[in-house]
């Protein structure tokens, strides 16, 4: 791997490393020692293992016995290695069992937050890049007078901090009686969000219109071109869109904390706040809210490693256009 | 910026003569088509962006307790501000934040996407290093709280095994933000070090082989070449991060709650706070006009001082 990627392979590797080991016979500025190159993956390296730890810890905590924890806080293995916190969150232990290995005995209701989370999270992503997708062909694809002014409203809206309009729309979603209701979490979200939009108009605007052009001569009207013709065209980026604003629905906090506290529409971010401060006193329930937490990411995970080439190529390309 | 250039006119008529009429009723026939496809959007835009801002802004000259009608009280709220401590503690607190947190970040990332650009095209690394921003902050936030326990967390455990002493990284004054900033940082650096790889994607593979021809090291090659392309990208990420960073709230809200004392209350959660603990709407709006301004202003500033429009590619 090293040999392929360096762009000016002079000598091979083995050679670089015969003439590093001895010094003052070899034109320095012409062949660089590997030491750099190994400084380079061990920094690598180390940022790896910093990324990936956490993601080990949890489930190394989740698989210990909560009450053993603090036995042996530095066992890289679980500690009595137990799947009594996945059984605590997931409802399937009962309270003394739980109460036995640290937990709280509070029922945390996984699955019902999970329903929640689903949900919110569907509706939120089908409204994003369904209305994303019908306004982002009006930007790229249709000439109307006003265009420019109203997508460069968009643009602002994408800069405006989302704590400013959310105070009052929490006060509109109480006025219209939605709080703590589904409608309440979804609507803001559900329209529009300005980054959907430029997502998909940057992708519109690269479509030939020779083929736009054919359909419109077989008398073809644009609501036809868009859905037959735009729409399956792209569905890669809108696959890549959806994933996106799934992850970005998923782990949304602040707004579901504001208008959907109640335990019937809570949503797995909100239920991991309350599980954690529902600790009373004393020591909090690592295991069950490490096994709670990993849970409430898992989803997300999974859909990560499903389609982590496509998540991961789309970050340059949506950051900076 | 590209996002702003207009479509090649596509979907012109044919340039017959006798075809200005026809042109024109295509014309505003594309213009139903295009309200009734803008429609949705629109409306989710005036509803939930316009009329919040609107709404917001007159807040900030109320006094609103929620229950009872606003009453206009002109810019006491404003007033207020210059002799609110706790609103100076958390605007201290919040520029802390921002300050390490944007270091942090910007070298770190700078760092980790030289060194996949350097090293290796692997999509199995870049999936690995933005793993933790795909991961809800309430979730990262209980993994770190939880690795950065006093008694048992494995952090303090391993400080102690060196033969320190242990810190408590949320329950102290001092570490506290820092803390929160720290953790941030790992779950932001992977996402900011992909966008700045992004950018290096884009300079030419032929201006680095030109500066080795020319003798030059790696090091050399990062300040003399990879910098300067990297400028536009770089303040655009700048930007980006400052504006997020500005709007720290869920990863207090889980662990600290703005303690200890006050030493975390940033701003967004002193928000949260006046608004939905005290009830003192018109006076959290204030605030976060504020804020609002204060982020346009350093946006502005920002992309005008590093000319973010122009590269030296151009």
């Amino acid at each position: 791997m090293t040999t392929t990627t360096d762009p000016a392979p002079i000598t091979s590797t083995t050679a670089t490393t015969s003439t590093a080991t001895t010094p003052g016979t070899t034109k320095r500025r012409r062949v660089r020692p590997p030491t750099g190159k190994i400084i380079a993956w061990v920094a690598m390296g180390a940022f790896m293992l910093i990324t990936l730890f956490p993601f080990y810890w949890m489930l190394r905590t989740a698989l210990s016995n909560g009450a053993a924890l603090a036995t042996d806080p530095g066992s890289l293995l679980p500690v009595e290695f137990t799947w009594g916190a996945f059984e605590r969150v997931l409802g399937l232990a009962t309270t003394a069992e739980a109460q036995a290995q640290g937990g709280s005995g509070a029922s945390l209701n996984f699955w019902g937050y999970l329903l929640n989370s689903v949900l919110v999270a569907t509706i939120i992503t089908a409204g994003q890049v369904f209305f994303g997708a019908l306004a982002a062909y009006a930007f790229a694809r249709l000439r109307w007078p006003g265009r420019n002014a109203v997508f460069f409203l968009f643009l602002i809206a994408l800069m405006v901090p989302p704590i400013f309009t959310q105070l009052p729309n929490f006060l509109l979603m109480r006025d219209l009686g939605l709080i703590n209701t589904y409608a309440g979490i979804v609507l803001p979200f559900f329209f529009m969000t300005p980054f959907a939009i430029f997502f998909l108009r940057q992708f519109f605007l690269g479509i030939s219109s020779e083929v736009e052009e054919a359909a419109r001569l077989d008398g073809a009207g644009h609501l036809r071109i868009f859905f037959r013709i735009i729409l399956p065209m792209s569905t890669g980026p809108l696959a890549t869109l959806a994933i996106l604003q799934y992850i970005q629905a998923w782990n949304e906090y602040f707004w579901p904390l504001l208008v959907g506290s109640d335990s019937s529409v809570r949503v797995l971010t909100v239920a991991l706040g309350v599980f954690r401060s529902q600790t009373p006193q004393g020591t909090p329930d690592w295991a069950g809210l490490m096994a709670a937490a990993l849970l409430a990411a898992l989803p997300i995970l999974l859909l990560f490693i499903v389609f982590s080439r496509k998540i991961v190529n789309s970050i340059g390309f949506s950051g900076i256009k | 910026m590209s996002t702003l250039t207009l479509t090649p006119t596509t979907t012109d008529a044919p340039a017959r003569p006798d075809s200005k009429r026809n042109h024109r009723r295509a014309v505003r026939r594309q213009t139903w088509v295009a309200i009734a496809f803008i429609a949705p959007s629109l409306l989710g835009f005036a509803v939930f962006y316009f009329w919040p801002t609107v709404r917001g802004i007159y807040l900030s000259f109320t006094d609103y307790d929620v229950f009872t009608a606003p009453v206009w009280v002109g810019l006491d709220n404003y007033a207020r501000l210059f002799t609110d401590e706790t609103f100076h503690n958390s605007a201290r607190a919040t520029l802390l934040y921002v300050a390490i947190n944007i270091a942090l970040q910007t070298v770190l990332a700078l760092a980790l996407a030289v060194l996949m650009h350097r090293l290796t095209q692997s999509t199995f690394i870049r999936s690995v290093v933005v793993m933790p921003y795909l991961v809800a902050n309430v979730v990262v936030a209980l993994v770190w709280f939880w690795m950065l326990d006093f008694q048992i967390g494995i952090v303090n455990e391993g400080i102690q095994a060196l033969g320190g002493h242990a810190i408590a990284f949320f329950g102290d004054e001092t570490w506290a933000i820092p803390t929160i900033a720290l953790v941030n940082t790992w779950r932001h650096l992977g996402y900011t070090a992909l966008l700045i790889f992004a950018g290096l994607q884009m300079i030419p593979k032929d201006v680095y082989e030109a500066a080795r021809t020319d003798g030059a090291s790696e090091w050399q090659m990062f300040w003399r070449v990879t910098v300067p392309l990297l400028r536009p990208v770089l303040a655009l990420v700048f930007v980006i991060t400052m504006i997020g960073s500005f709007q720290v709230f869920d990863t207090v809200a889980v662990t600290t709650s703005g303690g200890p004392g006050d030493a975390t209350r940033v701003v967004q959660y002193y928000i949260f706070d006046l608004a939905f603990q005290r009830l003192d709407f018109g006076y959290a709006s204030a605030i976060s006009v504020v804020l609002l301004a204060v982020l346009g202003v350093i946006a502005a500033v920002q992309l005008r001082l590093t000319r973010a429009g122009e590269s030296d590619l151009n």
